[in-house]
C-alpha cells in the first residue's frame, strides 16, 4: 500500500497558473538587468491602462460638466424652432427608429441564427457563405450603408428621404450583430436539452420555440441592447437616408433626424454650441444606460450558468 | 404536434433569413458598382484615381488626395492607438489585479459604445483647442488631431483583439520560459508578446480599417481640404468625409463620382477585411 501512496504524492499536478519562484535563480547578473527592463515595461503597461481609463473618464466628465448647465426644460419641449432647438423630436425619432429597426432585424437575425445553429450541417457551403457575408457586413463602414440605403431604398424603391429608408438601412447594418449574438446564445444551450425534448416526442419546431429559444432569451436580449446602442449612435448611415429634419416622424414615410444626427447638425451649423453640449449629455446618458444594462444582463447570464 | 409540412416550411423560412445576409452583400455590391463604375469610366480610371485635382464645378474629379488622406489617418491612428492598445491588453492579460479587471474592461467596452458624433464633438472642442495651443498659428484641425481622435476610437478594438490573442497562446510557452529562469516581466514581453504577434497584427489591421471607415468624428477635426497633405498639421479630406460633405448638393457626374468614391472605399475596406479573415484563419 505504502509505495502506491507515495507515487500518487509524486504525481500531484503542477499548478498551471504562474507563481513567483521561491528561490532566486542563480544567474543573478542577468536577472537584475532584465528586471530593470521588465520594470520599465511593466510601468509602461500600467500607464497605458491608466491612460485608457483616464481618456474615458475625462471625456465623460468634460461633456457632462460643460453640458449639464445648459440642459434646460426648454430643450425638451415638443416642437423644434430656430429659437429653441428642442431635442424632443429627435428623441422620439430615435425611439421609433430603434423599435422599428429591431422589429425587422430581430426576427431575421434570430431566424438566420436558428438555421445556422439548429438546421444547417456545420461546414456546408451555404453556412460558410452566410458567415463570410455576415462578417463582411459587419466590417462595412456606416457611410457605405448610407450610400447604399440612399441608392436602393431611397431611389430604386422610391422611399425617398424617409424614416423607412433609414430603418431598413439600419436593419441591414445591425443584422450581423444580432445574428452573431443570437448564434452564440443558441450555441450555449446544452445539446442534452434538445435531446430530452426530442425524446419526449417533440419535433424540431416545438423544440426550438419551447425549449431552445427560452433558454437563449437572455443572450439574445443582450444582443438587442448592443444593437440598440449601435442604432442610437449611428449618424453617417442616416444623414442621406432618413434626413436631418428635426420633426417627430410618426408617419414613417416622413423624414426625421435621430438624436445623433440632430447633434451632428447642431455642431455643423455652429450656432448652438451650448445646446449641442446639452444634447451630447443626453445622448451620452442614453448610451451609458444601454451599456450598463447590457453589462448587468451579461453578468446575470454568467452567474446563471 | 406540428405537421411535418409546416416544419419544412419553417426550415425554408429560417434558411431564407440566413440567405438575406448574402442578398444584402450582393445588393450593396451591385448598387455601389452599378452607380459608381460608369462615373469612373467616364472620368477615366487614371484621372479619377491618379489625380489629386478635385474641383467638381470645373469638371476635375481626381480623388488621389482623399485616398492619401484616408491612408494617412489610418496609419496615423495606428501609430498612436496600437502601442497604447497593445500595452493595455498586456496589462489586462498579465498584470491587472483581479479587482481592477472588471471595471477596466467595462470602461473599454463603454468607450466602444460611445457614438462617433460625441467623439467628434469632444475632438472639436478639446483636441482642436489643444492643437491650437501647442502649434501656435495652425488651425488645429488636421492629420495629427484626427489621428489622435481616431486612435482613441479604435482603442477598444485593438485592446480586445490583442487581449484575445494573448490569452490564446499556449501556457507552456510561459512555463518553459519561467523554468529557464526568466522573470515574469521578461517572459511576458519577450516570450508571450512575440508569440501573439500575429494576433496583434490582425488587431492593427482591424483598427486601421475602422479608422478608415470612420466618418462623423473625422469630419469635425480633419479640416476637410481636398488637397494632398504637406505636413502632419495640414488639413485632409478622406474618402468617407468627402462623400458626406458634398452628397447633399451633388448632381449628375459629381454625384456619380461620389458614389464611385464610396465604391473605392468599399473595395479598400474589403481588401483589409479579407487580410484580417485570412490572418485569423491561420491563427486557428
Amino acid at each position: 500500500m505504502k509505495p502506491s501512496l507515495q507515487t500518487t504524492a509524486v504525481l500531484q499536478p503542477v499548478p498551471l497558473t504562474p507563481s513567483k519562484p521561491r528561490k532566486k535563480a542563480r544567474v543573478n547578473l542577468t536577472e537584475k538587468k532584465t528586471d530593470r527592463i521588465g520594470l520599465a515595461l511593466r510601468t509602461l503597461c500600467s500607464l497605458a491602462a491608466f491612460c485608457c481609463a483616464a481618456i474615458l473618464v475625462g471625456l465623460i466628465l468634460y461633456i457632462v460638466i460643460n453640458g449639464l448647465p445648459w440642459l434646460t426644460a426648454d430643450l425638451f419641449s415638443w416642437t423644434y424652432t430656430t429659437q429653441n432647438v428642442s431635442m424632443m423630436p429627435a428623441i422620439i425619432n430615435t425611439v421609433l427608429m430603434i423599435i422599428a429597426t429591431l422589429a425587422i432585424a430581430l426576427p431575421v437575425g434570430i431566424g438566420a441564427a436558428i438555421y445556422l445553429e439548429e438546421y444547417a450541417k456545420p461546414g456546408s457551403k451555404f453556412v460558410e457563405l452566410v458567415s463570410i457575408t455576415a462578417q463582411t457586413l459587419a466590417g462595412i463602414p456606416s457611410i457605405v450603408f448610407g450610400l447604399f440605403g440612399m441608392l436602393f431604398f431611397g431611389y430604386a424603391l422610391h422611399m425617398g428621404l424617409s424614416m423607412l429608408s433609414g430603418i431598413l438601412t439600419l436593419a441591414i447594418l445591425v443584422l450581423p450583430l444580432i445574428l452573431r449574438t443570437s448564434q452564440e446564445a443558441l450555441h450555449a444551450v446544452p445539446t442534452s436539452m434538445r435531446e430530452a425534448s426530442f425524446a419526449l416526442g417533440a419535433g424540431w419546431v416545438q423544440t426550438i420555440f419551447k425549449v431552445v429559444l427560452p433558454q437563449a432569451a437572455t443572450g439574445i436580449f443582450s444582443g438587442v441592447l448592443l444593437a440598440s446602442g449601435r442604432i442610437l449612435g449611428e449618424s453617417a448611415a442616416l444623414i442621406y437616408t432618413s434626413g436631418t429634419l428635426a420633426k417627430a416622424a410618426f408617419n414613417l414615410f416622413d423624414p426625421g433626424a435621430t438624436l445623433s444626427v440632430h447633434l451632428y447638425k447642431l455642431l455643423n451649423e455652429g450656432l448652438y454650441t451650448h445646446q449641442a453640449n446639452a444634447t451630447a449629455v443626453v445622448l451620452l446618458a442614453f448610451c451609458i444606460a444601454m451599456n450598463l444594462a447590457q453589462k448587468m444582463l451579461e453578468r446575470k447570464m454568467t452567474k446563471g450558468l | 404536434m406540428v405537421s411535418s409540412r409546416k416544419e419544412t416550411w419553417l426550415q425554408i423560412l429560417f434558411a431564407g433569413c440566413a440567405a438575406l445576409c448574402i442578398l444584402s452583400v450582393a445588393l450593396i455590391c451591385w448598387f455601389l458598382f452599378a452607380n459608381g463604375l460608369p462615373a469612373i469610366v467616364k472620368i477615366g480610371p487614371l484621372n479619377f484615381l491618379g489625380s489629386a485635382h478635385w474641383a467638381p464645378s470645373q469638371g476635375h474629379y481626381g480623388i488621389l488626395a482623399m485616398i492619401v488622406g484616408s491612408i494617412c489617418l489610418g496609419l496615423g491612428s495606428a501609430l498612436f492607438g496600437v502601442p497604447l492598445g497593445v500595452l493595455t491588453a498586456v496589462y489586462l492579460a498579465y498584470y491587472c489585479p483581479k479587482k481592477l479587471y472588471e471595471p477596466l474592461k467595462s470602461a473599454i467596452d463603454l468607450l466602444a459604445g460611445i457614438p462617433s458624433v460625441v467623439f467628434g464633438f469632444f475632438g472639436l472642442v478639446v483636441l482642436v483647442g489643444w492643437m491650437q495651443k501647442v502649434f501656435v498659428g495652425s488651425s488645429g484641425k488636421g492629420i495629427l488631431c484626427a489621428s489622435l481622435l481616431l486612435a482613441i476610437m479604435i482603442l477598444p478594438t485593438i485592446v480586445s483583439v490583442s487581449e484575445n490573442a494573448l490569452q490564446k497562446i499556449d501556457p507552456s510557452f510561459y512555463e518553459a520560459s519561467r523554468a529557464l529562469g526568466a522573470g515574469h516581466d521578461h517572459t511576458v514581453f519577450f516570450v508571450c508578446l512575440p508569440a501573439a504577434a500575429r494576433g496583434i497584427g490582425t488587431a492593427a489591421i482591424l483598427g486601421i480599417s475602422r479608422a478608415i471607415g470612420e466618418t462623423m468624428a473625422v469630419i469635425m477635426v480633419a479640416g476637410n481640404a481636398a488637397i494632398l497633405p504637406a505636413s502632419i498639421l495640414s488639413p485632409v479630406r478622406t474618402l468617407t468625409t468627402g462623400i458626406v460633405l458634398e452628397m447633399s448638393y451633388a448632381s449628375g457626374l459629381h454625384r456619380q463620382a461620389l458614389i464611385a468614391m464610396g465604391a473605392i472605399l468599399f473595395v479598400l475596406i474589403l481588401i483589409m477585411n479579407i487580410g484580417f479573415f485570412k490572418a485569423r484563419h491561420r491563427n486557428g
